[in-house]
């Protein structure tokens, strides 16, 4: 993993063009360092990065990966140790967080215990002296966005985690930012609430327009809500994309193995141009992939594919891997097969359950796995 | 017959045994016999000598000290009036009133200063990392290892004409005579001030370091200025604590004697000197203890202010 993050120092951003004049925040070379000396801690190392205008953009990461740093660094709470972050166009980095037009949901919330819900959601138009009559006439409209007008006289400690969510949102909005920060805000709530809240919060997002910044380590969260997803590691932006892109065409192997379940294959290079590769695995099965752009691949290669893509037979049949079933997982929908291949890999392949596939296959029968070529991602590294 | 009626049916609904009466008896008594020691002491200590005070106010004083017993309303009379020897014409006794007044605004005053000084200065240590705030409250309590008297003794060391701040003043040449610091209200301002500050500062961090410094960020982000932050968020979270912090230091600059003693000369005299005085030099114990009833009469009154007014701005949120 370190030295694929020391390597991985590039952004892949689905080939799209990130000059793009609408972009609402740009990170230009972002580094943060913390504390100094023997205990400095490099939090962020040359990110760059760029939000669209009106999207939903997930930073994705495990826990002390930066997104969180970074985040803190557009709503002004920290500033960075070099480069830049530009909203809008303009350079705000240095900018105190009262004077950014962006606005934050707290993972903890942070609603003001000594006012009531309307009193929470009106304090940023205050701030800004916006007239009274307006400030009324935007609290409820916010209020009633959030669904919330019952409890508008009550304190934040009267009412429970998913209404505090919903007010924390209705405070943020408020203001009317150009950006909305999201910093894990459904960390603290029960599994059927957050999936409510997931809906919720695309929803609020269409209705406003406003570029949400959405911070998860939950990676189904960023699939289903994101339309672009930045995964981050140690400091580093390692691949930016869609859900689709980043899910089926993953960059390495950390952006492969923290997006849902994977296979990791070695195979050997046979020939390659400069966009197909031929490549070899094992005894017997060969196969033409796609070359990732400005990759020169060695004699060795990794691939991934995806659990679903893995077709399992009995018995050995043309261009497949061998193996045994050596553990059957029964999820419902799907049935996980874990298949030790002849060459020592463990490969785990899901199968859909339904009554025109009875295919049952028990541990310790031989079988063969297959996959379309179409299906595998080659890997940088 | 029909007296014994209503004491059988109430016996069901609420019928408890011999046993369960005896045990809960059992238990008030033995309520009782804890709780004795704290209201003894709270008797001898507090109820029982403001009983004596009460009534020695309405005695008339001896002839070298102590009170003879006979009633007389005298002392009470004297405190807010005074009947002039010659000509017995009736006034506002002027005296006591300029004391009261003084005493009331540099009480005020000491309260308003502490809360300015020691606001910051708690807030310094409530956002210390942990393990360094105990040093810093340490550090403010180290003061009060040493007495009183000799703490006032070395402010006046500190304020007298030939003393630190006069001379670094002088050879710095920002004044050109020392100023008269000692025997003003101002130098009892600053004593009273040094020597109560630790009580505004210690409840002021107790309530400050219970704030969640995340609601702070939340209000800069809601595009609040640092005074707004502070107005907004810091004060109405931390009200208690100034509360609290308001009430201890008032209460004892109210009735302070050593400070102003020593800080004030004789001149500058506060309600706690002129009551010694009665008790001392004027040998008048009734009216000494009528004027002790007047400070805590005072103090409850302003108590009263306060909390009214708190709880008003409360509820208007």
């Amino acid at each position: 993993m370190q030295q694929q993050v020391s390597e991985g120092r590039v952004l892949i951003d689905s080939g799209k063009n990130s000059n793009d004049a609408s972009l609402m925040i740009e990170a230009i070379g972002v580094s943060k360092i913390f504390g100094s000396g023997d205990s400095m801690i490099t939090a962020l190392d040359a990110v760059s990065i760029g939000i669209r205008e009106g999207e939903f953009f997930t930073l994705l990461g495990p826990s002390g990966c930066g997104k969180t740093t970074l985040l803190r660094m557009i709503a002004g709470f920290e500033h960075p140790s070099s480069g830049a972050i530009l909203l809008d166009g303009s350079d705000i980095s240095e900018l105190p967080p009262y004077k950014r037009p962006v606005n934050t949901v707290f993972q903890s919330y942070a609603l003001f215990p000594h006012l009531t819900v309307a009193q929470n959601i009106a304090f940023g138009l205050q701030m800004l002296d916006r007239p009274k009559a307006e400030i009324a006439e935007t609290v409820d409209r916010m209020l009633s966005m959030v669904k919330m007008e019952a409890m508008k006289d009550r304190l934040t400690s009267q009412i429970s985690g998913g209404q505090q969510q919903r007010v924390a949102l209705a405070r943020a909005l408020a203001p009317q930012p150009k950006v909305l920060l999201l910093d894990e805000p459904l960390s603290a709530l029960d599994l059927k609430l957050r999936k409510e809240m997931q809906i919720e919060l695309k929803r609020l997002q269409h209705e406003t327009g406003i570029t949400f910044v959405f911070v998860t380590h939950d990676q189904e969260e960023a699939l289903t809500m994101s339309d672009r997803i930045a995964v981050m590691s140690e400091g580093h932006v390692l691949q930016v994309g869609s859900p689709h892109d980043i899910y089926e065409r993953p960059a390495n192997r950390f952006v492969a193995g923290f997006i849902g379940e994977t296979n990791t294959l070695t195979a050997e290079v046979m020939s390659s141009t400069t966009d197909r590769i031929s490549l070899r695995l094992g005894e017997g099965l060969e196969l033409d992939a796609e070359l990732p752009s400005g990759m020169t691949p060695k004699e060795r290669v990794t691939l991934v594919v995806r659990p679903e893509h893995l077709r399992l037979s009995f018995g050995t049949t043309g261009s497949s891997l061998p193996g045994t079933v050596s553990n059957v997982v029964y999820l419902g929908t799907d049935t996980h097969y874990h298949v030790r291949l002849d060459s020592g890999d463990e490969l785990v392949a899901r199968v859909q359950n339904s009554s025109a596939s009875d295919l049952q296959f028990g541990i310790g029968e031989a079988v063969a796995v297959a996959f379309e070529p179409s299906t595998v991602r080659v890997l940088r590294d | 017959m029909t007296a014994a009626d209503p004491a059988r049916q109430a016996q069901p609904a609420h019928s408890p045994s011999p046993g369960e009466v005896a045990s809960r008896a059992a238990e008030v008594r033995r309520n009782w016999l804890l709780s004795t020691p704290a209201l003894t002491l709270l008797f001898l200590a507090a109820s029982g000598p403001l009983l004596v005070v009460i009534l020695y106010s309405v005695l008339t004083p001896g002839e070298y000290s102590g009170v003879v017993w006979e009633l007389s309303g005298d002392a009470w009379y004297r405190v807010i009036l005074h009947r002039d020897i010659f000509d017995d014409t009736v006034s506002l006794a002027d005296a006591h009133l300029r004391i009261f007044w003084r005493s009331a605004k540099l009480s005020l005053l000491t309260t308003f200063v502490a809360l300015i000084i020691g606001f910051p200065t708690a807030y310094f240590v409530a956002t210390r990392p942990p393990q360094q705030r105990t040093l810093w409250l340490f550090l403010i309590t180290i003061p009060f290892w040493t007495n009183l008297l000799i703490r006032t003794f070395a402010i006046m060391e500190v304020i007298r004409n030939e003393g630190i701040v006069n001379s670094t003043l002088m050879s710095l040449g920002v004044i050109e005579a020392p100023i008269q610091l000692l025997y003003t209200d101002t130098a009892v301002l600053i004593g009273m001030v040094y020597v109560y500050l630790p009580l505004m500062v210690l409840p002021l961090y107790a309530s400050m370091e219970r704030l969640d410094f995340r609601l702070v960020e939340a209000a800069y982000d809601l595009y609040a200025t640092r005074l707004q932050v502070l107005r907004r968020v810091i004060i109405p979270l931390v009200k208690p604590g100034i509360i609290a912090g308001s009430i201890l230091v008032f209460i004892p600059s109210l009735g302070a004697y050593v400070t102003p003693r020593v800080l004030g000369g004789g001149k500058n005299m506060m309600l706690g000197n002129l009551i010694e005085l009665q008790f001392g030099q004027g040998r008048n114990w009734p009216l000494g203890a009528a004027l002790s009833l007047t400070l805590l009469v005072i103090v409850m009154i302003a108590l009263l202010v306060y909390v009214r007014n708190v709880s008003r701005s409360e509820s208007r949120g």
